[in-house]
């Protein structure tokens, strides 16, 4: 614990110690970037179509609604914008177009079969939910999990974060007119979803991760899947940097637009690339590992302005170095089981079944009642693509959760929307919008 | 403004559309030509939800190629667009303007209800999910998956293509009434049950 | 297999000694301290949060990672709570994180359903505007000098509290019904 203290006893690097202005995210009124206004006050200030025009500067203001239905919002986000023109003065995120009740479902839900429920949540980084999901549920088990279970968890939520990264790299280029990029992205992230279903049988929602291990073993040659995509996806990120990173169109719409400063990202709760874009360095996997992070080496991505521009460079770099861990990742796995042999918390294997009373009704009891955790709360946190991905689950002795609340790093990293985005153009809240990467299952939950 | 030489009865086609015509040897021909050009370039708007947006996104992309059946176009206004894929799960605070596009959307239009959560809900039997969006649009395809693989959606997509084609859905919209709401009726009883869903 | 360990409770005149493995910071505030799993618990009353959010904060927590609150009328009687800690309907939990050090502390206050209020964190940490929202959107804790004390995931015309023990998931039940098969 001593080593992570040094470590992270600076995060803004040594000899920094200016975290920048933050009066702005603690105003409350009409100077704030944030428009606190309900819809009937909205359409109140709005006026009437056919009031006369005046000189009145504030008359020029309008209320402008984009979304739920927008090609560029990343899903079903609905923001509403005050413009003088074209530049965006305050704005509001709207959420909850995509609320699913999946904390309510998860009380109605087992422990096993939690993980098919929040991996829904944040659908393009699904086994980081999982994950989160399920360290909170072997922490109230006091469950030790087998080292090659927690090496598989390691190599499946690395090359998820290299497609949730891809899936963003597709998506910002497209916003930013690109096109040809979300192609690119797309074709890369069908190679990473070929093994994903090779492993877990599914290209999307795994329910692979479950507590006590994973939910099957790697198939044979695997490693050689692993190799190709190591050998494939390194020279297309240089076709990318060739194509976008040094482009003088990309980097005019993307540097110096949406800038945030380290406090006020410290003060708005964000984390994950927002964070790390304005130079602070923290990162869950170095500072406070989980599964077997410390036993592998990679670096930490910071930028230095807070834009947008960072937030691209940080998530491309963010893919070399999860490809760098999934490389040693390679050489170190162990051998071993990949989930744990507590007969009430595992299944039998289906053969043992027809042979033996006590299998069959371990069996019989995890699928239908399921298994008994008991009572007590824990909070369990992973760095997800977007930010600091938490399960806070409080449990009373029973087969079910009694409350499942998910930290979604997307949900917090949406309020710094606002300061974003103003004053800028609303071609610049597009970009800034696909920079902050929200992922709106895990935004509505 | 009846009667057109060889083609005949045209009053209909004002209100009707491609149904109000006389269906002779020769508006066979033109029919059929319309009918394949619609299945040929049938735009999808963008509706993608949830996860399933992602497949759809997928779908698209370069590896299943949705522009060999001319949709690679995914038109974000619904008046240029043909084709709703539902992709995701509808909410209660969503189903609204989920109506409200359909509704911007020019006939002729179809709905592909895209995943389990919008055909029926899904895993998601609970408060804050519509269960299916035949709920609130009508639907003509519906393609179970969570998510649909994009061989799936492909699949779905065909079957739309081959139903628009020999004639299939334009002619069942009309039945319909292109309306929303389901009925459904327990074997035994006489009478229709509407669904009650859960009051506000 | 090892439940929570209900221990270490500070008397309420806060000596500033802590028992094995707590930090000094957090206790000093005398506010009775748990440990849940490794991690530090405080239960301030709900008249010392603010208070003892703000201890926290100038202690070097310079983060509130999460907000959220929790429905104990279903449950069957929590065991972690110390001694002199009344068991209320809600709890609002508020995570803290010191990226200095690297510490977790977990407040966790009893809320009473007559009077379910709480001070908002929003001038400490601008941070909590959003998950406080959607506490009293999905719980029903309200939470005094909040900017925008208004519904955020439900419609805003809505009524009731979904996340609540007392209300009904919303279950329809599914209908099967004799389809005649085309194949």
């Amino acid at each position: 614990m001593s080593d992570v203290a040094e470590q992270v006893t600076n995060p803004m690097g040594p000899g920094r110690t200016d975290l920048g202005p933050s009066e702005r995210v603690y105003r409350r009124d009409e100077t704030s970037p944030v428009l606190r206004l309900s819809e009937a006050e909205a359409a109140v200030l709005g006026g009437s179509p056919d009031d006369p025009p005046t000189d009145d500067v504030a008359d020029q203001r309008m209320i402008l609604n984009m979304g739920p239905s927008h090609p560029s919002t990343h899903g079903v986000l609905r923001l509403m914008l005050e413009m003088e023109g074209e530049a965006i003065l305050r704005s509001k995120p709207v959420i909850g177009y995509l609320h699913t009740g999946m904390e309510k479902t998860a009380e109605d839900l087992t422990y096993l079969q939690g993980p098919t429920n929040v991996t829904r949540m944040d659908y393009a980084a699904p086994l980081f939910s999982e994950l989160a999901f399920s360290l909170a549920v072997e922490q109230l088990l006091g469950l030790e999990v087998p080292t090659r279970a927690t090496w598989i968890r390691m190599l499946m939520c690395e090359l998820n974060r290299v497609s949730s990264h891809l899936l963003f790299q597709a998506t910002n280029g497209m916003d930013l007119g690109a096109v040809s990029m979300m192609i690119y992205g797309w074709r890369e992230r069908e190679e990473v979803l070929r093994f994903f279903e090779k492993v877990t049988g599914l290209r999307m929602n795994h329910n692979y991760i479950r507590p006590g291990g994973v939910a099957a073993d790697l198939p044979d040659g695997w490693q050689a899947d692993v190799r190709r995509l190591l050998e494939l996806i390194p020279p297309r990120l240089d076709e990318y940097d060739t194509l976008l990173t040094g482009q003088p169109i990309f980097r005019g719409r993307l540097q110096g637009v949406g800038i945030i400063t380290p406090a006020e990202a410290l003060a708005l709760s964000a984390t994950g690339p927002i964070l790390r874009s304005t130079g602070y360095a923290w990162d869950l996997r170095r500072d406070q590992p989980y599964l077997a992070y410390d036993e592998v080496e990679f670096d930490v991505i910071v930028g230095t302005h807070g834009d947008s521009f960072d937030r691209y460079a940080i998530r491309q770099n963010e893919i070399r170095e999860s490809l760098r861990i999934v490389e040693q990742i390679l050489d170190l796995m162990p051998a071993g089981d990949y989930r744990v042999q507590d007969k009430k918390v595992t299944p039998p294997p289906r053969a043992r079944i027809d042979e033996s009373m006590e299998a069959l009704i371990h069996h019989f009891k995890i699928f239908t009642e399921g298994f008994h955790v008991p009572q007590g709360e824990t909070y369990a946190a992973v760095e997800s693509p977007r930010g600091e991905l938490g399960c806070y689950l409080v449990s009373d002795g029973g087969p079910k959760p009694y409350r499942m609340h998910i930290r979604g790093p997307s949900f917090v990293n949406l309020q710094t929307l606002p300061h974003l985005m103003e004053g800028g153009l609303i071609a610049d809240g597009v970009a800034v919008i696909s920079s902050v990467d929200p992922i709106m299952g895990e935004v509505d939950r | 403004m009846a009667r057109l030489p060889l083609i005949g009865d045209v009053s209909h086609v004002m209100s009707d559309g491609l149904e109000g015509l006389d269906h002779n040897f020769l508006t066979a021909r033109v029919e059929d030509l319309v009918k394949w050009s619609r299945a040929r370039s049938c735009w999808p708007a963008t509706f993608g939800l949830a996860c399933c947006a992602l497949e759809m996104m997928a779908t698209g992309a370069a590896h299943y190629d949705l522009a060999r059946y001319g949709m690679e176009v995914f038109r974000a206004s619904p008046r240029q667009a043909d084709l709703m894929i539902v992709a995701g799960r509808v909410s209660q605070k969503m189903a609204p303007i989920l109506r409200q596009i359909y509704d911007q959307m020019m006939e002729p239009k179809w709905v592909i209800s895209m995943g389990v959560c919008a055909s029926t809900g899904g895993m998601f039997n609970n408060y804050a999910i519509v269960q299916g969006v035949d709920q609130v649009v009508p639907v003509d395809v519906y393609a179970p998956g969570c998510p649909p693989g994009p061989e799936t959606l492909m699949h779905a997509i065909l079957t739309l293509h081959d139903g628009i084609q020999n004639g299939e859905l334009t002619r069942r919209r009309t039945a319909s009434n292109g309306g929303a709401g389901i009925h459904l009726q327990a074997p035994d009883a006489p009478d229709e049950q509407p669904v009650e869903l859960g009051t506000r | 297999m090892t439940g929570p360990e209900a221990g270490g409770v500070d008397p309420e005149a806060g000596a500033p000694d802590d028992t094995a493995g707590e930090p000094v910071g957090p206790s000093a505030w005398g506010v009775p301290v748990t440990e849940s799993f490794g991690q530090v618990v405080l239960h301030p009353p709900v008249d010392r949060w603010l208070e003892t959010v703000a201890a926290c904060r100038d202690d070097g927590y310079v983060m509130a990672i999460d907000l959220t609150a929790v429905d104990y009328s279903a449950h069957p009687g929590r065991t972690d709570l110390p001694e002199g800690v009344q068991p209320e309907r809600f709890e609002v939990v508020a995570s803290l994180l010191s990226h200095a050090t690297g510490d977790r502390v977990r407040l966790r206050t009893q809320v009473p359903e007559s009077d379910p209020v709480v001070p908002s964190l929003f001038d400490l940490y601008p941070g909590t505007e959003a998950m406080e929202r959607e506490a009293w959107d999905l719980l029903g804790v309200s939470f005094s000098g909040h900017p925008d004390h208004t519904r955020i995931l439900m419609p805003e015309d809505w009524e009731g509290h979904p996340l609540r023990r007392d209300v009904a998931i919303g279950r329809i039940p599914v209908q099967f019904r004799d389809a005649p098969s085309t194949r």
